[in-house]
């Protein structure tokens, strides 16, 4: 079933119009799929993330949510309960003083009772695997357990849909580590669909699929490790290929023959076989 | 690094008046302030005193840090006390010790200035032992529920407590980012310690624009959090936190009702703070 | 200028119910002329550390030398020394505040230099604009809120490398930039090192940042340095590294790997290095020792 659907879609931040953020994209995300968008710092992978979930209503074009437009203003509870996002700052996003406040402010909103909200919170503490903080404070915690706070919060929402804007570019790699494993078992365990914005290449290869965005276009849409292999093209939109990926083309071009590699752990087994034949 | 919801006074404890309602303990702070004022001489207010020594005995907030708190506001006690002791008509000229210019010191006005000084002393502990043994995250608990009365004179109850209890989450934060953009401009030569006033109040503007700048950025980033997880205002919202009164707070209710029971009782016995000049005099 | 650290302690909030020891006896000497990596994870100390270098925490306990200036002294110039040891905190975009990029970048060298005239600031402001690669013309007039990102960042190393510090401190500088920023940043960190800039530190967690860049490097944990020593000595570690919850770069994981194969590769750690080391194994075949 198609979760996100964008139909030529146009966003300008400018009232009268013009330089578009997100320029003409088309773009389909099925339920369960686990997408990475990828771009340089202004390529418009923000901004379509928040069009997603009614945060930004199209200029033109339409996106629609399990088929709910999200420019219909009385869908968009509904669009938000199903499109849960998690944001960038870790800081930014907790609007209690205490963890278990701050998982059932979803709850609250939506009109749970307090029996269930309690239920929810249990349920979306475990998953991100954050119990033991039940009655601790956002502010003393780490980054990457912010963060899970964060994903806790949207989980709480029971939602179908979670969407990551840059949700690990504050973060140091164990933090990063934490929230791409409770992103990755949400996605396997769960079926839930994700859509991960991120800069880190490496992170997209986690996901099923990668998508390219430039100029508020999408460019590249495909494999992970069909678009890392298509690297000239990937530079001409001023991103970098995963530094296991790098080494691999570099050996690639030295004349050694290996194949595609985009992690220590293949580089390592793809040199090995190649010593091993020579 | 004051990266703590603990910030302020609360002296983190598992106690008998750390664990009460918090609306209890507003309840019984606003109870006990009026029974300082209803006080009107020594023996009552010896009865607000052993109270209160109760309650930071039961608060198990050492009494160094219960007395801290006073070290602010000394000088507004002495202050008062000393205009209290010079300025304080007698009616009795035998009892006036010294009149110079206007300036009369008669054992009533010394009476006064004692009466006074104890007084705001017990007013500045006592309420002490409510911040020192309540979060701010349970006060604001406290004070929503025992506002929800207005509700009904349409007093939008929720979102001042909502209001406050972010301001009161971004505290720490607030106070994390100004220490970095203090230490981030001292690092290019800032200089906050020296210097006139106006001197000072300009040096201050590389830290408040930056501040500012980032409150803003820090709201519209909440705002955006709190509408993608649903947030509609108060209606068809429910609530997960319920405060729940105990029998601790039973417990401190009787007490002060004794309390004010015994301070009125106290005030008819021996009348008057000036009574007890009848015995010495 | 060389650092040299010994014993040195901070305890936060002392004597509360909140005092937490960030620092607990670091030892540690940065030379002359080196680009040095501080590594460890977050509350390891490393950023109470270099707040320390540039007296922004004052020495409790221990010694701190830089060059002449003694830290621990009450006395030392500490506006001085400011001058001479430049700061870069983590997000420093956060303390742009001017109405124009020229009267941010020009803060800092106003603050240390008063005795400069008007063209003598400008041309200092133009030229440190210029080496963070920004158009003079540009951006002088730009309000500094204005720009994207990336661009912010740079106005803000400027404001720091204005005054030509000796030793330049960044905590994170390349933190929230894209791939592409990342590698431009450290372009420009080189392009500065080695002239009036003679030493760099950066605090990184960024395995790869280090082993690419740095000529030596320290890791922090739990407030004392555990290890110091070359990227390629540090890395050979990685053992210890794991354990202490770091990463380890992706050549030294592939290393590591290719090692417990029983192929003998070197600790070079930087992708050109082992890209040359992996090339010229080719050439024997891959040694092993089969045991």
């Amino acid at each position: 079933m198609e979760a996100v659907h964008f139909d030529n879609v146009r966003y300008s931040y400018r009232e009268e119009g013009g330089e578009y953020a997100v320029n003409g994209v088309t773009l389909t995300v099925r339920e369960g799929e686990f997408v990475a968008v990828l771009g340089r710092n202004g390529s418009g992978k923000s901004t379509l993330a928040k069009l997603i979930n009614a945060l930004l209503e199209p200029t033109s074009g339409t996106v629609t949510v399990f088929g709910m437009d999200t420019l219909d203003e009385k869908k968009t509870f509904e669009i938000r309960k199903n499109a849960g996002m998690v944001f960038q700052n870790p800081d930014n996003q907790t609007v209690a003083s205490i963890v278990e406040d701050d998982v059932a402010f979803g709850p609250e909103n939506i009109g749970l009772p307090r029996e269930e909200i309690g239920k929810r919170i249990d349920f979306a503490l475990k998953a991100v695997g954050m119990e033991q903080f039940r009655h601790a404070t956002p502010s003393r915690l780490s980054g990457g357990q912010k963060q899970r706070i964060a994903i806790a919060g949207v989980l709480a929402i029971l939602p179908k849909i979670m969407i990551l804007d840059e949700s690990t570019a504050m973060l140091d790699p164990k933090g990063r580590r934490e929230v791409m494993e409770v992103v990755r078992r949400l996605n396997k365990e769960q079926g839930m669909t994700v859509i991960l914005i991120t800069h880190f290449m490496e992170e997209a290869l986690q996901a099923d699929r990668a998508i390219v965005m430039h100029n508020g276009e999408v460019v590249m849409d495909g494999a992970p490790e069909e678009i890392f292999a298509r690297s000239e093209e990937l530079e001409s939109y001023n991103l970098t290929l995963p530094r296991a990926a790098y080494i691999c083309k570099k050996l690639q071009e030295a004349g050694m023959s290996v194949g595609n590699a985009f992690t220590a752990e293949e580089l390592a087994e793809e040199i090995c076989g190649s010593l091993q034949k020579g | 690094m004051m990266n703590d919801v603990t910030f302020g006074q609360y002296y983190p404890a598992k106690s008998f008046v750390h664990s009460m309602d918090p609306r209890a303990k507003i309840v019984l702070s606003i109870a006990y302030i009026v029974a300082i004022f209803l006080a009107n001489n020594f023996f009552g207010l010896a009865a607000v005193t052993l109270f209160l020594v109760i309650a930071v005995a039961f608060s198990r907030v050492p009494a160094g840090s219960v007395l801290r708190s006073v070290k602010m506001i000394l000088f507004v006690i002495v202050f008062t006390a000393v205009l209290n002791l010079f300025f304080y008509s007698s009616s009795d000229e035998l009892h006036v010790l010294v009149k110079w210019w206007v300036i009369t010191i008669s054992w009533e006005s010394i009476i006064n200035m004692i009466f006074l000084a104890m007084r705001l002393f017990l007013l500045v502990l006592g309420t002490s032992v409510l911040t020192l043994t309540t979060t701010p995250v349970a006060l604001t608990d406290g004070i929503e529920s025992l506002l929800t009365p207005l509700k009904w004179i349409r007093f939008p109850v929720h979102e001042l407590a909502l209001i406050m209890s972010i301001a009161l989450r971004f505290i720490p934060t607030l106070i994390d980012e100004t220490n970095r953009i203090v230490s981030a401009q001292k690092a290019r030569g800032a200089n906050f310690e020296t210097g006139g006033l106006i001197k000072r109040a300009k040096a201050m503007i590389p830290v408040l624009v930056p501040l500012l700048v980032s409150a803003f950025r820090r709201a519209e980033d909440l705002g955006d959090a709190m509408d993608a997880r649903c947030y509609s205002g108060s209606k068809g919202r429910t609530k997960y936190k319920k405060l729940t009164f105990g029998w601790r707070d039973a417990i401190g209710l009787l007490l002060l009702a004794g309390l004010i029971t015994g301070v009125v009782f106290l005030n008819i016995y021996f009348g008057g703070k000036f009574a007890i000049l009848n015995y010495f005099l | 200028m060389r650092i040299v650290a010994k014993g040195l302690k901070y305890v936060y909030n002392p004597k509360s119910p909140f005092a937490s020891t960030a620092l607990d006896g670091v030892d540690i000497e940065i030379k002359e002329g080196e680009f040095f990596g501080i590594i460890g994870h977050t509350g390891s100390g490393k950023s109470t550390f270099v707040q320390h270098l540039n007296a922004l925490l004052k020495v409790s306990e221990g010694y701190l030398k830089i060059g002449e200036y003694d830290l621990a002294e009450k006395k030392c110039n500490f506006l001085e020394l400011r001058s001479k040891v430049g700061m870069v905190f983590q997000y420093p975009e956060y303390q742009l505040f001017a109405e124009t990029v020229e009267k941010d970048v020009a803060f800092g060298l106003k603050n240390f230099r008063k005795e400069l005239n008007e063209e003598e600031t400008r041309a200092a402001v133009k030229e440190a604009l210029e080496t963070v690669g920004l158009d003079w013309n540009a951006v002088k007039d730009a309000s500094p809120f204005e720009l994207s990102g990336g661009q912010k960042r740079r106005v803000a190393i400027a404001g720091v490398i204005v005054t030509k510090p000796e030793i330049l401190i960044l905590d994170e500088p390349a933190a929230g930039l894209d791939p592409l920023g990342k590698k431009e940043l450290m372009e420009l960190l080189h392009s500065i090192h080695g002239g009036w800039c003679k030493t760099i530190v950066i605090v990184s967690h960024d395995m790869d940042e280090i082993a690419e860049n740095c000529t030596r490097a320290a890791v922090f944990s739990a407030g004392k340095v555990v290890m110091e020593g070359k990227p390629s000595e540090i890395f050979s570690r990685a053992d210890e590294l794991l354990s202490l919850g770091l990463d380890i770069p992706v050549t030294a994981k592939c290393a590591r790997i290719l090692q417990s194969r029983g192929i003998k590769i070197g600790t070079d750690f930087t992708c050109d290095d082992f890209v040359k080391q992996v090339l010229a194994l080719r050439g024997k075949g891959g040694e092993r020792d089969d045991e």
